[in-house]
């Protein structure tokens, strides 16, 4: 599972050198695109009167060539789904702004990246197409604050793929959106005999065994399967920087692969109690405390922010905390003790959730730690293991003392710090470029 | 000066550059496929797919945050790209959209199709063709801006990918186009 690639995930100046990969792909983009007559309005424009259906047909090749692909990289486990980027589904926007697209298709002529094919081989069209899509984008920026609640939060609905909508295997949508394509460049092929009035007895034989290759490799994936929870967490590696007693005496950080069973044995990710209360005021980290007790426990007692998110309902909560992970993003999850924080701890991780620790000892030694002096709160002597050893006087949740400890009164506590950003900040720029 | 005669002699002048006989595209699902393999490697290594109407609006917005920065920072749309000391150039999108329009030149250059020229139906004079392009270009990254995405972004990778607002958003540019074909059919046929 080391696909995608960490460094990509973080573009900016300072990895000059993800430009030039990037600029590559663009560059590869372009090319292939006028090589298919994409740079010729009337070619994509023959696309709405059945005579030419050259977009249709290198349109969903595109589609199934990157998708069968992909999934094959899924199934044998050398890329994490979860990673790449799956569109978030804003329903009506996407269909108003669909549909605005296809009237500014057929009047213009292009797409924006067809017309920048266009324009760079001197089509005066594709100029003006390229002027009007600046002018578009600006209208845009400055008309969106009327109807930014529209276009932010109504119908919003997070990463949802076809097969959560159709509640069908990975393997069932690939074959299926496949043999949809192949069917439909049959029926494009047809429209350009009977429509086009074009002679099809030319076309290449080789379409046919494209067609086949495509079938088998997406009958693999469907054999294949997804990866399950277990296989992914195998595979799943953390980096830490430790320091290291070099032979002439210096200290120096290096970096240090573990498997998460290590790491989870090393203690490296369960942090203490006074860690996550400092972390909690640290504004360099974007931090969800998630509290996978039942709803009951977690109205008895929980740590003020907490989120409420039961371990059994977790893994549908999975797909929000992916598509709204901040590069600082940090995850704790706890417990009363730590026994069902690694069992979330576990699932988090092998679905690719960045930056996961558990909570150390629980809610129990966060309350052993914090509730000394609350008066509300009393030990209970030989509570059964999983469960708080303190008694309530009521469910007030987080209004205890302890749920929200004074930050001047803890300003200064004493921890081994363990959290650790894995963003890639390799300045060296080498590996992968 | 050294340099140029050297090139000249070598036939490398522009005016053979620019008049190589022109080539025919290469075939639809050939294109398709190596399209494809480009967005799955895009995919593959960097999590990111392919895309172009984001970096007009990121294009856009950097000139705006130039001329008046303090409008940038009151507009929540173009805050997320440009607020504070924020770049909006420094996103995947922008060498993506610099290197389509050098690729796509390239490619232009072998086939020989890099002309000065319209491309237009028989029915329409050359300056309706610009003021539609114009207008169909002004309406399309609109459009893209509100759908989050274009042909690139949502129809090709969206789909790839399999995300069902993406699907939804292809589904809806197709329905868009088709259902004003006939109405301007003037336009092209």
């Amino acid at each position: 599972m080391n696909f995608p690639l960490l460094a990509f995930q973080n573009v900016s100046a300072q990895n000059p050198w993800t430009y030039l990969v990037f600029g590559l792909i663009g560059f590869a983009f372009g090319f292939v695109l006028e090589l298919s007559g994409f740079g010729n309005s009337r070619k994509l424009a023959a696309q709405f009167y059945f005579k030419d259906l050259t977009v249709l047909k290198v349109m969903f090749t595109a589609v199934i060539t990157a998708m069968t692909l992909l999934f094959l990289s899924v199934s044998l486990g050398i890329l994490d789904y979860n990673q790449v980027w799956v569109n978030p589904t804003y329903l009506w926007p996407g269909i108003l702004g669909g549909l605005i697209m296809g009237v500014g298709f057929i009047i213009g002529g292009f797409c924006p990246t067809t017309s920048l094919a266009s324009a760079s081989t001197g089509k005066i069209d594709g100029m003006f197409f390229m002027l009007g899509g600046f002018v578009g984008a600006f209208l845009f920026g400055e008309t969106e604050r009327f109807f930014t609640y529209w276009h932010n939060n109504v119908s919003y609905y997070g990463r949802v793929t076809l097969m959560d909508v159709f509640g069908l295997p990975m393997g069932v949508i690939v074959l299926l959106v496949v043999l949809m394509a192949l069917f439909m460049f049959w029926g494009a092929e047809q429209l350009e005999r009977i429509v086009g009035k074009k002679d099809m007895s030319h076309e290449p034989r080789w379409r046919l065994y494209g067609a086949g290759a495509v079938v088998v490799l997406a009958l693999t994936v469907l054999i294949l399967g997804a990866p399950s929870t277990q296989e992914k967490y195998q595979r799943v590696t953390i980096l830490r920087t430790v320091p290291e007693l070099q032979a002439d005496g210096t200290v120096k950080d290096v970096q240090v692969k573990y498997s998460a069973e290590e790491a989870l044995q090393k203690r490296l990710v369960q942090i203490s109690p006074a860690e996550l209360f400092k972390a909690r005021y640290d504004q360099k980290l974007k931090l969800t405390m998630i509290d996978v007790r039942p709803e009951a426990q977690y109205n008895l007692f929980h740590v003020r922010g907490a989120l409420n998110l039961p371990a059994d309902t977790l893994q549908q909560h999975i797909p929000e905390l992916l598509a709204t992970a901040a590069p600082n993003a940090v995850y704790v999850v706890m417990s009363n003790d730590e026994t069902l924080a690694t069992e979330a701890w576990r699932l988090l991780v092998a679905e690719g959730v960045p930056n996961v620790y558990l909570l150390e000892g629980g809610l129990n030694a966060w309350i052993a730690f914090f509730g000394e002096n609350d008066p509300q709160i009393q030990p209970a002597l030989g509570a059964p293991a999983g469960y708080l050893n303190f008694t309530f006087p009521a469910a007030l949740g987080d209004r205890y003392q302890a749920a929200d400890p004074d930050p001047i009164e803890y300003e200064h506590l004493e921890f081994e710090p363990k959290i650790q950003l894995q963003i890639k900040r390799d300045k060296s720029g080498g590996g992968c470029g | 000066m050294a340099l140029a005669s050297k090139s000249v002699k070598k036939g490398f002048d522009l005016k053979t550059l620019f008049n190589r006989p022109t080539q025919p595209y290469v075939h639809p699902y050939l294109g398709g496929m190596i399209l494809g393999i480009v967005l799955f490697l895009a995919l593959f290594l960097t999590g990111n797919g392919l895309g172009s109407s984001g970096a007009t609006s990121r294009l856009v917005t950097f000139v705006q945050d130039q001329i008046d920065p303090a409008h940038v920072d009151r507009t929540p749309y173009l805050l997320k790209m440009a607020g504070g000391d924020k770049n909006p150039l420094d996103d995947w999108l922008v060498p993506v959209f610099f290197g389509a329009l050098l690729g796509g030149f390239t490619s232009g250059l072998i086939g020989g199709r890099v002309k000065l020229e319209t491309t237009k139906g028989p029915q329409v004079s050359d300056r309706t063709r610009w003021l539609l392009a114009f207008i169909g270009g002004v309406l399309f990254l609109y459009g893209a801006r509100m759908a989050r995405g274009c042909t690139s972004g949502q129809a090709l990778t969206g789909g790839a990918v399999l995300s069902a607002g993406s699907w939804t958003v292809m589904l809806s540019i197709f329905a868009g186009a088709y259902a004003l074909a006939y109405f301007v059919r003037k336009l092209w046929n």
